[in-house]
């Protein structure tokens, strides 16, 4: 396959054959190397091949292999000429993270960090057999899937306030959660304020570096040793069911024949079938941000019983990092509605965008990009650049590199805990087996990715912060 | 004979289960997916659950199958044993199976070690040579 090197962050596989535009891949010489082993590349090109594809098909600094589309892809499709996948966005749906800021210091908290995470383990439920704190029926999660974290805190979890700092203010008005199958909804009912396993974890966060003093003040993110809260995690079985329904049902009704890969299913954007997984999906996108909501307001309530109060523990922001979303982009110097599709990828829109909260529509919409268990999270700022370079978007975690088997036979949960221990990090999870799959050594070097988003100006550096507890589901 | 195998796979979990018949091929898959997540040896088999699915080919036919082991655990907190009396039948243009899956109801006896999240169709195979051989990549 042709690379062609642009800039030492950029490389670019040029158009041949059925693609219908070049791919562009935001990396380093170093993270290239990772990419160039799995399918990331291959899998790039065959979405550059998609119909109705606007510009440039683009991938991330985190990328790796996915099914269909490569996780940390990014593309834009013509509302009119294009398509829209389910492979595209991904099975976890709003997949996402949420930060919360405290008023409290390392300090202030080191003597209780250990009670802390106890009760937060304990009042946030991971998984199976521990959700059911809220006992839902049909009804009331159709309703979830239609205000989504709206929904949340009229029932009170959380703040008024939280829904302002949320993209899509915590709920996407496209949903319409009448198209979910009784599979979906009996998934989704005993899951609702559940983290769930596999790569999504809560952490108690200290700021580490502030790279951008000025931003990270409107974000309000004032000194080295802050206590962040972090959570990971997304829209559960529901999510998973509404993308494998409708994976199925465009094989029915449309079929793969053609397509280099039959994960890359998809339908037109405006066909029946197209605007029926968009309203599903965005019904899953509001699961998810309710879920999130929930989760949020619990860590509030164990602050508050621990150390005495909840107060400046505010929300930062909440992002999306697997969605598809209809949004203004130039393109060949006209601004269009294109039906964008960001799986691995979180959006990084620069000042002066409305859909931004207006706190921080002066600087831009913060960025949070999770790292590995144990490693160090960023905060970054969007940026006008990335609306041409990348349709607004950049990276969402540190991106696997080894698999999960290979992780479990080369580590052992227990001995990762001491070591975290030893760098004065707890750790409490449901598995040890869980936290080998998890060790930081099977991911890529996080500080290496958001470098890349950096100095290619797709997201820049606000603020660096390194874990002091962690939840892993 | 060796029931499953996991590959390596950078983010998700890849395996191929092997079988004498089409059937076994689906069984031992059956047992590599719930392998993710317990202990499947270790689940006592209280609980029965008759699955009843269809598919245009095989693979989506697998990938419905595969799917009914988290949809009952998402929804009715079923652990699978062992995936018992699977019959496949061509009628037609479509393929139907039926089973019957023996496992328990999650309680704290067991421990759940991982989350399956999804069936793709992702480097999805099924060949039968001298024996059936079912590749499937699943979303973890």
């Amino acid at each position: 396959m042709d690379l062609k090197k642009i800039n030492d962050y950029t490389w670019e596989i040029p158009k041949t054959g059925e693609m219908k535009v070049p791919t562009v891949i935001y990396t380093s010489s170093k993270l290239l190397e990772d990419v160039k082993r799995d399918r990331t590349l291959q899998q790039a090109r065959n979405v550059a091949c998609l119909p109705g594809i606007q510009k440039m098909a683009y991938v991330m600094p985190d990328a790796h292999q996915g099914y269909g589309f490569p996780i940390g892809g990014v593309a834009a499709f013509d509302l009119d000429q294009g398509i829209i996948s389910p492979g595209g966005v991904g099975y976890d749906i709003n997949c996402g993270v949420r930060l919360l800021k405290t008023g409290y210091t390392e300090k202030d908290i080191h003597e209780k960090r250990k009670q802390l995470l106890d009760e937060i383990f304990r009042e946030v439920p991971a998984g199976v057999g521990k959700g059911g704190i809220t006992r839902l029926n049909r009804n009331v999660l159709l309703e979830v899937c239609t205000k989504g974290a709206e929904w949340a805190v009229e029932n009170g979890y959380g703040r008024r306030e939280d829904l302002k700092r949320t993209e899509e203010n915590g709920r996407m008005r496209e949903a319409d959660p009448s198209h979910l199958s009784p599979r979906a909804i009996e998934r989704g009912i005993p899951q609702l304020g559940t983290l769930g396993a596999g790569n999504h974890f809560l952490e108690i966060q200290k700021v580490s570096e502030i790279f951008d003093g000025d931003v990270a003040g409107v974000f309000g993110i004032h000194s080295v040793g802050q206590i962040l809260v972090m959570i990971h995690c997304g829209s559960r079985g529901l999510g998973h069911q509404v993308a494998s329904d409708f994976i199925r049902l465009m094989e029915d009704k449309i079929g793969s024949r053609g397509l280099p890969d039959r994960e890359l299913i998809n339908a037109p954007v405006r066909s029946p079938l197209g605007q029926q997984y968009y309203k599903s999906m965005s019904a899953a996108v509001n699961y998810a941000f309710a879920n999130r909501q929930m989760i949020a307001h619990w860590v509030r309530n164990v602050f508050k019983k621990v150390m005495g109060s909840a107060e400046g523990m505010d929300q930062v922001y909440d992002v999306c990092h697997n969605v598809a979303k209809i949004e203004k982009h130039t393109i060949d110097g006209r601004l269009k509605d294109v039906c964008v599709h960001r799986k691995g990828a979180t959006r990084s829109f620069g000042p002066g965008r409305e859909e931004i909260p207006e706190v921080y529509r002066s600087v831009g919409q913060p960025i949070i990009i999770p790292g590995s268990m144990g490693t160090a999270s960023y905060i970054l700022v969007g940026t006008h650049e990335a609306e041409q370079l990348s349709f607004g978007s950049t990276a969402h975690g540190a991106g696997r590199v080894m698999s999960r088997h290979e992780a479990i036979r080369r580590f052992r949960g227990e001995k990762i805990k001491q070591d975290l221990e030893s760098r004065g990090i707890e750790l409490k999870s449901t598995s040890w087996k869980g936290v080998a799959e998890e060790a930081s050594q099977a991911y890529k070097d996080v500080d290496e990715v958001v470098k890349v988003s950096h100095k290619a100006g797709i997201g820049k550096l606000v603020a660096k912060v390194i874990p002091v507890g962690v939840m892993k589901g | 004979m060796e029931r499953y195998r996991f590959l390596e796979h950078t983010a998700d979990a890849k395996f191929q289960a092997f079988g004498e018949t089409l059937e076994d091929a689906f069984c031992n898959a059956a047992l590599a997916t719930a392998s993710l997540m317990w202990d499947w040896e270790k689940i006592e088999q209280n609980v029965e659950h008759r699955v009843e699915i269809e598919g245009k080919d095989l693979l989506q036919l697998l990938c419905s199958f595969l799917e009914e082991i988290i949809y009952l655990l998402d929804s009715r907190s079923f652990l699978l044993g062992f995936p018992g009396d699977i019959k496949i039948e061509q009628k037609k243009s479509r393929y139907t199976l039926k089973a019957l899956f023996r496992g328990d109801n999650f309680s704290k006896k067991y421990k759940i070690y991982g989350d399956v999240k999804a069936i793709t169709y992702n480097e999805m195979e099924i060949e039968s040579n001298d024996r059936f051989t079912a590749q499937v990549v699943v979303d973890v």
